[in-house]
Parts: C-alpha cells; sequence; structure tokens
C-alpha cells in the first residue's frame, strides 16, 4: 500500500516541521537554562563549555538551533495570523517565506561565527 | 474509443472492517478512461463480486471516492493517466472510515458529525411567510457561498490526519457546513452553531496541515471555513469574559 502519500503537500510539511522544530526546541532549552545556570554555580566550567563552542562543528550544529527556533516563531506567527485576521488567500506562499526567513536569519548567523 | 496494447496492472483493496489486502488485475489501458471505469471494468469481466459505490458519474453525487496511489480522489473525474505510475495503479477504500466490504465505507460517521456539528438550518419564519431577500453580494452571503458546493464526497475527511489521530473531530466537510450555515444571516440560532464547533472535537482540533483544502476536487477551503469558525468562537469567548 501507497502509504501517507496524502501528505506530500506544503501545507503539511510546513506543519510537520512546525511540530518537530516545537519539539527539538523543547528538548533544547533545558540543557540552555541548565548551561546558563553555571554562571552563578561553577563559573569556571562555564568558561570552558563556551570555549568549546567556538568549534566549527558547534557552529555549524547553531546554525541548526537558530534555524529551528526561525523557523518555530516565523511558522507559528503565519499560523496564529491565519486563525486570527481575515484570511489571506496565499497559505503556501507564507508557509515558504517563512522557511525562506528562517534559512536567511540562521544564515546571516552562520556566516557571521564564521 | 481506441484501445492500447498494454494492459494496466490494478492493486484493488479486497475485505470488510475486519481486515484484507491488495489483490492484482489486469485492466486494458484505453485512451480515456477514469479510475471509476477502470473499478467498473474489473466488476463487470473479472469479478462481480467487487464492491464499490458510485451513483452520477459526472462528479455531482459524491459517492465515488476513493484512495487512489494513497492519495483520496473522486474517481470518476480522475482520469487513469493523470495517476498512472509505470502502467500501474492502486486504488482502496477511504482512509478514516470504517469498510463495509472492499471499496465501499460507511458513511455514517461522516454524517453523523454534520448532524453533531449543527449542520441543520435552523429557521427564522415559516412557510407560510414570504420568502426572506438574500443580497448575493453582502460580506456573509459571500462568505457562505464559497462552501455550499459541497457533494459531500468525504474526500477532505479522508485526507485529514487529525481525523486519523481523534476519531471524535467533526472533520472539515462538517465544520465547512457549519461554517456556511453560521453566516446564513436567515440562520436564528447561530450561538448554537457556536457551541457545537467549539467543544472537545470541534474546530479548534485543527492543525491547518491544509489537506482539506488541498484535496477538494471541487476546490473548496474547509481550512479557511475552519479558520473563521475558530475567530468566531474565540472571539466569542474573550467577549464573554470581558
Amino acid at each position: 500500500m501507497i502509504r501517507h502519500a496524502h501528505r506530500s503537500h506544503g501545507l503539511w510539511l510546513a506543519f510537520i516541521l512546525h511540530r518537530l522544530s516545537g519539539v527539538a526546541l523543547a528538548l533544547f532549552l533545558p540543557v540552555h537554562f541548565y548551561v546558563l545556570s553555571l554562571a552563578l554555580t561553577e563559573p569556571a566550567r562555564l568558561d570552558g563549555f563556551l570555549n568549546w563552542t567556538d568549534r566549527p562543528l558547534v557552529k555549524a550544529a547553531e546554525f541548526g538551533l537558530v534555524f529551528l527556533l526561525a523557523v518555530h516563531i516565523f511558522g507559528g506567527l503565519r499560523l496564529m495570523a491565519l486563525e486570527f485576521l481575515p484570511w489571506p488567500s496565499r497559505q503556501k506562499s507564507f508557509a515558504a517565506g517563512a522557511v525562506a526567513l528562517a534559512l536567511f536569519l540562521s544564515g546571516g548567523f552562520l556566516l557571521s561565527a564564521m | 474509443m481506441t484501445e492500447s496494447p498494454e494492459n494496466l496492472s490494478i492493486a484493488v483493496w479486497r475485505g470488510d472492517d475486519s481486515g484484507g489486502g491488495y489483490e492484482q488485475f489486469d485492466v486494458p489501458a484505453r485512451q480515456n478512461q477514469t479510475v471509476l471505469d477502470v473499478v467498473s471494468w474489473i466488476q463487470q469481466h473479472t469479478d462481480p463480486s467487487l464492491t464499490y459505490r458510485f451513483a452520477c458519474r459526472v462528479g455531482m453525487c459524491g459517492s465515488c471516492a476513493m484512495m487512489v496511489n494513497g492519495e483520496p480522489r473522486w474517481t470518476c473525474r480522475t482520469h487513469v493517466k493523470t495517476v498512472l505510475k509505470g502502467n500501474r495503479l492502486e486504488v482502496g477504500p477511504l482512509r478514516n472510515l470504517p469498510v463495509i466490504k472492499d471499496l465501499a465505507t460507511d458513511m455514517d460517521p461522516f454524517f453523523d458529525k454534520w448532524v453533531a456539528s449543527e449542520g441543520a438550518h435552523h429557521p427564522t419564519r415559516t412557510r407560510h411567510d414570504p420568502i426572506a431577500p438574500v443580497d448575493p453580494t453582502e460580506g456573509n452571503r459571500v462568505e457562505a457561498n464559497e462552501g455550499i458546493e459541497c457533494i459531500n464526497c468525504a474526500v477532505c475527511y479522508s485526507a485529514c490526519d487529525t481525523v486519523t489521530g481523534n476519531p471524535d473531530y467533526l472533520g472539515p466537510a462538517a465544520l465547512q457546513r457549519a461554517w456556511t450555515l453560521f453566516n446564513d444571516t436567515k440562520d436564528a440560532n447561530r450561538g448554537a452553531i457556536l457551541d457545537a464547533v467549539s467543544g472537545s472535537g470541534g474546530c479548534h482540533n485543527c492543525h491547518s496541515q491544509g489537506s482539506c483544502s488541498h484535496y477538494c476536487p471541487n476546490e473548496l477551503n474547509p481550512m479557511k471555513a475552519i479558520a473563521g469558525l475558530k475567530r468566531a468562537s474565540a472571539t466569542r469567548f474573550f467577549r464573554r469574559s470581558s
């Protein structure tokens, strides 16, 4: 059986991207807050960790994080506009625009970090 | 109609609600044939026990919808050559509905939800009163008009993963019907419609995946209708709270 062929269209992909980015950010945030808490509890360890994050591979991973955050923000704004503002007809274009803006922001972050 | 030399290889789902699987059939390829033509050919020439449902064959009655290569479609208006993969085609019963037999699904849950979403007109007048004039250019009427061409084919219901995840969800067609009536200025109980669609299983379950609008064969926009219901029920909630 050809499973899930009904999902291969832009707005469904926008939905799953919003969901997965949300889950990934929810997993990231506790780690983020734990690292921030080191500033109060173990400043020396925090400095060591921050030096470690200067590695190129970590910067590339941070590009992914910035992309997830941006795509979740813009995707969420699109959904709120869809539900609470007068209906705009170009939903697929807005979803594509949210991904493009997220790539622009995260790409800019990566360029400035290199 | 000329017949091309090769046969089509058609996989048709056979079984009932307790289970089943795909069965292969060879069907002569023709220059012009719809998916419904192919299913009818199998039933008329190979296996008379194949069960499926159709009536008008011109895209008006909404009874012949099936899954074609994993996507819900009205089979009487779907030309085989637009969906063929190689010379293969897979035809199954609609998703999200119980199967009666083979390609015929039980539509009761689908129509029960039309009733549950207050999809019935609440009249303001009796048959003895004069007919109320309707201005076709008025804003609410324009909004209502967008949904009235629904043929109840359940393609949107079958495409919706929110229905798959929550069998109590009213689904795109019933909610679009509710939105159409909500915008009908002749409807006497718009509050009852919002009550019916804003509770558990109502419009706020929608994740805006857009499959309903993507697959609607009449190019209606149930996702827009559901967004309208979300907006109307949220507005009412905040007005009541303030």
